[in-house]
């Protein structure tokens, strides 16, 4: 019975983190860790400042959606 | 360290091929290894292969050649998965081995060009699901429906032919040659591959079918909203939804996408229950019933407000709305029709399959369905996505099979599902639904008296089905409320009620349905006035530079204007059009989405070509020539048509001579000013298309001759290859949705080195 509860859990759990991948909430996440793997100086762009660039980007840059 | 040989990769010989870092594990499965594997048919292979042929022919034989009363609708789900399959596994194949020929000891822009926000790499199945809510939308489920007059077969067999043949093959190769190119877009690579002129043709071409496509787009929305006070109250909704979406990420709590989008859902669904209870208050009903005209206005003003908005308020959080609704709604479909498995009455081919008088829309089988349905088959628009946003986030080469070709196969499915749902309703209910008001009159008398003067086999409507089906769905009235996107919403009622809620539930599900694709819509509506207005912007930009400034607002500003004028004037003239908007304009829709196609296409031909391959060049010339066969051809007939309902000159032809005789009402238009209407809408039609098809001959005439250029050419070492140069990988990821076993021994390879080994990238700032 646990095991089964487990592997449900386990099972929501992977759905929910690809959805968010799909949806594009871990951008963040793979912002930093970009960031931290090239040995940039400058200390990474806050959570808030990050998703504000990046809205503020696509407004400079459209991307289409299709029909 | 790129300098060094790379043995263990065993890359010796292969053209383009690259040294990658001997300290690390290979960065690709060996060719050879990997051909072998592919090779080697064990029993439990053969068996499985077997196994889905057998399935495919089976549902095949069910769907085409028996005759019985009904067919069911798992063989729609059969045939096209087991042909979608084959195509996958084989076709698809074919293209990687001859055509693309991946090499993924090169490293890919997310890899080279990573900066963490623009190019990141991305898994793959994720990847998948991302590039496959950015290509489907609202189209694969409007254009079955419609070419669900012909009856199930020619569009079944399109969809799926179609696309293993044509659509998946446009979606792989742009994709492909994009990523290869840094990410380029269509347009750059069209300058590029096909020179001055044909880059300038292919430009105004996309921007003058981007304007009908959002236009048609747009009109199958107000359609769906016209006179429904439930579904223009939840779609208004959408907006103050989006809005506080959009304060909550940027004030609240920003990055919080997943949170933000559970909740909008919630409140997505509140305003559909509520939309019922507003639209049963007698202020809900005065207020919300708005006719078709008021509604594309209001559409015209929030399109230009929409577009001129920062991102972050609207766009976005929209966006992430439309992402979840997708992926949902097409799970649900799915199960629906599986767990349900709809009786489908609709022959095989309608009495309307050989002739071209059809009351949804005009014109004979060959062309006009292969144009009806262009989504979900061949989809030129594809490969605006395809080029540009996802070749900057594939993590490896060899992906682009699984994310391109699979990615269309899925919208196909999706198609076809849209499909299976739309004929599932009563055949007399459907052309009630989908004929111009001018042919079923509008009411349900007269309706269903049009309906069975038809003399379709089987079908005979009473107008209490008519007003019963209204009332389950909650609409005050079902009869030509044309654009398909009603019709699916009622199959997908009729569906989604045996499955979960029962009649008492329809009427949720019908505006349900209605919500997702005015969703998709908008969002598309939005973010094409977007790309348009700064593709004008750009083009102005070579003349006054001023322009080239995305930040300056009166260019901004002025280019949103006339991108949201061009269109909505194409709007308004079909939703004022006596004979019905859809009726005349859909075809102009899909005719413009396949030209794109042809010039996606056309600048494909060229770059293989360029690269030598002419063995195998009929892979990409056999959907080119089909695309330019079909679209020129039913172009032709639009402009030269003597047939009124099918040539706009010829309609344009008549009513002026009718205006010229002093008649006062012609044909279904009944009075002088909407004949006058008529002419000025068939001109603009007729002209329209005339530019879309001279513009599309320069486009593939240019890459016929580059294509002939580089033939001639051929082994003189002279081709341009506009590729980026070639720069060794330093990661590892498998090709496909599920690692093979080479790839799983690999990957075990790449766990045990050390992370800063990984990721390190030489020269990076």
């Amino acid at each position: 019975m646990g095991a089964g509860l487990a592997v449900l859990s386990n099972g929501f759990r992977g759905f929910a983190r690809y959805l968010s991948g799909v949806l594009g909430a871990d951008a963040y996440a793979k912002y930093l860790e970009h960031h931290r793997s090239c040995g940039h100086s400058g200390p990474p762009l806050t959570e808030r400042e990050f998703w504000r660039d990046r809205t503020d980007r696509q407004d400079a840059n459209p991307q289409g959606r299709c029909c | 360290m790129a300098e060094a040989p790379d043995n263990r990769a065993g890359s010796t010989g292969q053209e383009g091929s690259v040294a990658t870092d001997p300290a690390l594990p290979p960065t690709a499965v060996d060719d050879a290894v990997r051909d072998a594997e592919d090779r080697k048919w064990t029993p439990g292979k053969i068996a499985l292969w077997a196994a889905i042929s057998l399935l495919g022919g089976v549902a095949w034989f069910m769907l085409a050649i028996v005759r019985g009363e009904t067919v069911n609708a798992i063989w729609f789900v059969f045939a096209s998965v087991c042909t979608y399959l084959i195509g996958y596994r084989f076709y698809s194949k074919v293209i990687e081995r001859f055509i693309t020929r991946p090499d993924d000891r090169r490293a890919t822009p997310a890899e080279y060009k990573a900066d963490g926000k623009d190019y990141v790499r991305t898994d793959r199945n994720v990847l998948f699901g991302h590039h496959f809510a950015a290509i489907a939308g609202a189209g694969p489920l409007v254009g079955p429906v419609i070419a669900a007059q012909m009856g199930y077969l020619p569009g079944t067999i399109w969809i799926i032919v179609g696309v293993v043949l044509a659509g998946a093959v446009q979606d792989y190769l742009v994709m492909f040659f994009s990523m290869r190119r840094g990410g380029r877009s269509l347009g750059q690579m069209a300058r590029e591959e096909l020179g001055v002129i044909g880059g300038t043709a292919a430009l105004i071409a996309t921007l003058l079918i981007m304007v009908i496509i959002v236009a048609i787009l747009a009109l199958v929305v107000v359609n769906a909203l016209g006179e429904s006070p439930w579904g223009v109250f939840s779609v208004g909704m959408t907006i103050p939804i989006a809005l506080f979406m959009g304060v909550y990420l940027r004030y609240l709590r920003p990055g919080k996408v997943m949170e933000v989008s559970i909740i909008g859902f919630v409140l997505l669904m509140a305003a559909i229950i509520g939309g019922g209870i507003v639209a049963e208050t007698a202020w809900g009903a005065d207020i919300f019933t708005l006719d078709k005209v008021t509604i594309a206005w209001g559409l015209i003003v929030y399109g230009f407000i929409a577009a001129i908005l920062p991102v972050w308020l609207l766009l976005a959080p929209r966006d992430y709305l439309s992402t979840f609704m997708k992926i949902g709604v097409i799970v649900m479909l799915a199960l629906a029709i599986i767990v349900v498995r709809p009786e489908i009455n609709v022959p095989a081919f309608s009495e309307f399959a050989g002739r071209e008088n059809g009351p949804v829309f005009p014109g004979a089988l060959f062309p006009f369905l292969f144009v009806t349905i262009a989504c979900g088959a061949l989809s030129g628009f594809h490969a605006l996505i395809s080029s540009g946003t996802t070749p900057k986030l594939v993590e490896k080469e060899r992906q682009t099979r699984y994310i391109g070709y699979g990615g269309m196969l899925m919208e196909s499915f999706v198609a076809i599902m849209a499909l299976v749902a739309a004929i599932s309703i009563d055949r007399g209910l459907y052309f009630a639904m989908n004929a111009p008001a001018a042919l079923t009159g509008g009411t349900v008398e007269t309706a269903a008296t049009w309906v069975n003067s038809l003399g379709l086999a089987g079908v005979n409507i009473s107008p209490e089905l008519l007003s019963e089906t209204a009332r389950n769905v909650g609409e005050q009235s079902v009869v030509s409320r044309t654009g398909g996107a009603p019709t699916l919403a009622v199959g997908l009622a009729h569906i989604m009620q045996q499955f979960i809620g029962g009649t008492a539930m329809m009427s949720f599900w019908y505006h349900f349905a209605i919500m997702f694709e005015a969703l998709f819509i908008l969002t598309a509506v939005d973010a094409g006035t977007r790309v348009a207005r700064f593709m004008l912007q750009d083009s102005i930009g070579n003349f006054v530079p001023k322009f080239k400034e995305a930040s300056w607002r009166p260019g901004a500003w002025l280019c949103t204007a006339i991108m949201v004028g061009a269109w909505g004037a194409v709007l308004l003239m079909g939703v004022t059009d006596p004979l019905g908007g859809i009726n005349t304009l859909f075809p102009l829709f899909g005719i413009a989405n396949q030209l794109l196609a042809a010039i996606a296409l056309s600048v494909c031909l060229a770059i293989v070509a360029k690269r030598g391959t002419f063995k195998y060049l009929w892979i990409v010339a056999l959907p080119l020539a089909f695309a330019a066969v079909v679209t020129i051809t039913a172009s032709y007939q639009k402009i030269f048509s003597p047939t009124p309902a099918v040539g706009y000159f010829a309609n344009n032809a008549a009513f002026s001579k009718a205006l010229a005789d002093g008649k006062t009402e012609f044909g279904t238009a009944k009075t002088v000013t909407a004949m006058e209407a008529v002419v000025r809408n068939t001109a603009i039609q007729g002209w329209l298309s005339v530019i879309f098809v001279v513009l599309s001959i320069i486009v593939i005439a240019t890459a016929v001759l580059a294509t002939i250029k580089a033939f001639r050419t051929r082994g003189a070492g002279t081709a341009t290859d506009n590729e980026d140069p070639a720069r060794p990988s330093r990661v590892f990821a498998p090709a496909g949705p599920v690692p093979t076993a080479a790839e799983r021994e690999l990957l075990a390879e790449w766990e045990k080195v050390p992370a800063n080994l990984r990721f390190e990238r030489a020269g990076h700032h």
